[in-house]
C-alpha cells in the first residue's frame, strides 16, 4: 500500500515543483517589497519626527500584536467590503509586504539607534546632505548590527508565505493541503513538502550563523 | 468603512470570543510549559559531548527551524492517522506547538549559557566543583537572566501561532472568528475582534519582556 502510494507521489512530483516555484516567487518578491519597505519605516521610525514615529509605532504594534494568518484573513476578507477586490495571489503579497517591513523597520530602527550620536554629529559637520549621511556614514556603520537578524528575519518570511495558503494561493503547502485529500500518506506527503523548504530555508539559516559569528568579532 | 460597525453583533458574540480567548489560554500556556521542558531536555542534549544525545538534538532542533510551523501541523494532523495514531486536534495542536516552541528555546537557552564567560567556567574547574555543581552554581544563575527576556519574547510568538491551530478546527480565537464570519458574514466585526484580543495578550507579554530585559539582566548576570 505505501509504494503505491509513494509511485503516485513520484508520478504528481511536478505538482510539488510548481508549488515550490510559486513559493519561490512570493518569497521573492516579498522580501524585496519588505527589504525596501522596511528600510524606509525603519529609518523613519529612527528619525527625528516625532508624528511620524508614533504612527509607524502604531503600525508596528498592530503588525506584531496580532497573528500573521488573521491579518490575511482581515485582507482578504474585509478589503472587499470596502469596495477593494484583490485576488488570492495580490492579497498574499499585500499581507506579507505589510507584516515583512513591520519586522524588517524593527530591525533597522534598532541598528541605526546603535550607530552612536557623535557619528550623526560629524557626518552633520562635514556638511553632508541627509540622504549623504544615511547612505554614507550611517547605514554602512549600521549593517553589522542590521544583516545577521535580517537574515534571520528572511527564514521567517520564507517560512510564512506557508501561510497564504489559507486563502488557496496554490503554494507548497496548498500543494501537500490537496495531495493528501488524494493521496492519504500524510507523512509521507508533508516530508516531501518539509524537505522542500528545508533546502531553502537552511542554507540562509547558515548564512544567518555566519553572518552573526563574523559580525561580532570587532 | 468602519462607521457601520456592528457592535452589537460582536456583543452576541461575546460568549464564543471569550470561549475562544480562554481556549488559546489554555493552549499557549500548556505549550510553552511543555516546550521549556522540551528546550531544556533539547539543550542538554544539544551541548553535550555524547554524540549519540548531540547529533540527535542537532537535527531536531534545525529540522524544525526551517520548515515552517504550518507543515509541521499538517504533518502531524495528517500523518499520526496514517501511523494509526488518532489522537483528537487539540492535543495534535499542542503537541505541535511544543515541538516547535521547543527548538527554539533550546537555542535561547543554548544562547544564554554561551553568554556566560569561558573564564567562569574554568574557575568553576579550579575550585574542584563537579559537571552539575558547576551548572547549578555558576553557570545557570549568570545564563537564565539573559534568557528570560527572550524566552518571553518566544512565549508572544507562540500565543501569535496557535493562531494556526484554527486551521486543523481548534476551536480556539481565530477559529472563533471564522465561525462567526461564517454564519453572519461580517469578517471586520468579526477579525477586528479577534486582532483586538490578541493585542491585549501582546501588550501584556510585551510589557513583561521588557520589565524583564531591565530588571532581570542586571539583577542575575552582573
Amino acid at each position: 500500500m505505501m509504494s503505491f502510494y509513494f509511485s503516485r507521489l513520484v508520478e504528481i512530483y511536478p505538482f510539488f515543483f510548481t508549488g515550490l516555484w510559486m513559493t519561490c516567487k512570493i518569497a521573492f518578491i516579498s522580501l524585496f517589497t519588505c527589504t525596501i519597505l522596511g528600510f524606509v519605516l525603519g529609518i523613519f521610525r529612527a528619525g527625528d519626527n516625532k508624528i511620524l514615529k508614533f504612527i509607524i509605532g502604531i503600525y508596528v504594534a498592530f503588525v506584531r500584536g496580532t497573528p500573521f494568518v488573521v491579518q490575511i484573513f482581515i485582507i482578504f476578507f474585509i478589503l472587499p467590503e470596502w469596495g477593494i477586490q484583490l485576488d488570492a495571489f495580490p492579497a498574499a503579497l499585500l499581507a506579507m509586504a505589510i507584516m515583512g517591513s513591520a519586522f524588517i523597520c524593527e530591525i533597522v530602527a534598532g541598528g541605526i539607534n546603535a550607530v552612536p550620536k557623535g557619528q550623526w554629529e560629524a557626518a552633520v559637520s562635514s556638511g553632508l546632505s541627509f540622504v549623504q549621511q544615511l547612505r554614507l556614514v550611517i547605514v554602512p556603520q549600521s549593517m553589522r548590527v542590521i544583516l545577521p537578524p535580517l537574515v534571520g528575519q528572511y527564514v521567517l518570511l520564507i517560512k510564512d508565505t506557508s501561510v497564504v495558503s489559507v486563502i488557496g494561493v496554490m503554494e507548497l503547502t496548498r500543494v501537500g493541503w490537496v495531495t493528501v485529500v488524494r493521496i492519504p500518506e500524510g507523512l509521507m506527503v508533508f516530508s516531501l513538502v518539509g524537505i522542500l523548504y528545508f533546502s531553502i530555508s537552511y542554507p540562509l539559516i547558515l548564512l544567518s550563523n555566519y553572518l552573526e559569528q563574523r559580525m561580532a568579532v570587532k | 468603512m468602519l462607521t457601520d460597525f456592528n457592535f452589537r453583533i460582536i456583543m452576541e458574540y461575546l460568549p464564543l470570543f471569550l470561549g475562544g480567548l480562554k481556549a488559546t489560554f489554555f493552549i499557549s500556556g500548556v505549550s510553552i510549559l511543555l516546550a521549556l521542558a522540551t528546550g531544556i531536555i533539547a539543550c542538554s542534549a544539544r551541548i553535550s559531548s555524547i554524540k549519540a544525545l548531540k547529533y540527535p538534538a542537532i537535527a531536531y532542533i534545525e529540522i524544525i527551524r526551517s520548515t515552517p510551523l504550518l507543515v509541521q501541523i499538517y504533518f502531524l494532523y495528517f500523518g499520526l492517522p496514517t501511523l494509526g495514531l488518532r489522537i483528537p486536534e487539540l492535543q495534535t495542536g499542542i503537541l505541535a506547538l511544543t515541538l516547535n516552541s521547543g527548538a527554539y528555546i533550546a537555542e535561547i537557552i543554548r544562547a544564554g549559557i554561551n553568554a556566560v564567560e569561558p573564564g567562569q567556567l574554568e574557575a568553576g574547574v579550579a575550585s574542584g566543583l563537579s559537571y552539575l555543581q558547576r551548572m547549578r552554581f555558576i553557570i545557570l544563575p549568570q545564563a537564565l537572566g539573559v534568557t528570560v527576556p527572550p524566552l518571553l519574547g518566544q512565549a508572544i510568538v507562540l500565543v501569535k501561532d496557535s493562531a494556526l491551530l484554527s486551521l486543523i478546527s481548534v476551536a480556539e480565537l481565530t477559529r472563533a472568528g471564522q465561525i462567526m464570519t461564517s454564519e453572519r458574514f461580517m469578517p471586520s466585526e468579526a477579525f477586528f475582534t479577534v486582532a483586538f484580543f490578541y493585542m491585549c495578550i501582546y501588550f501584556v507579554l510585551k510589557a513583561l519582556a521588557d520589565w524583564s530585559q531591565k530588571r532581570l539582566i542586571f539583577r542575575e548576570a552582573y
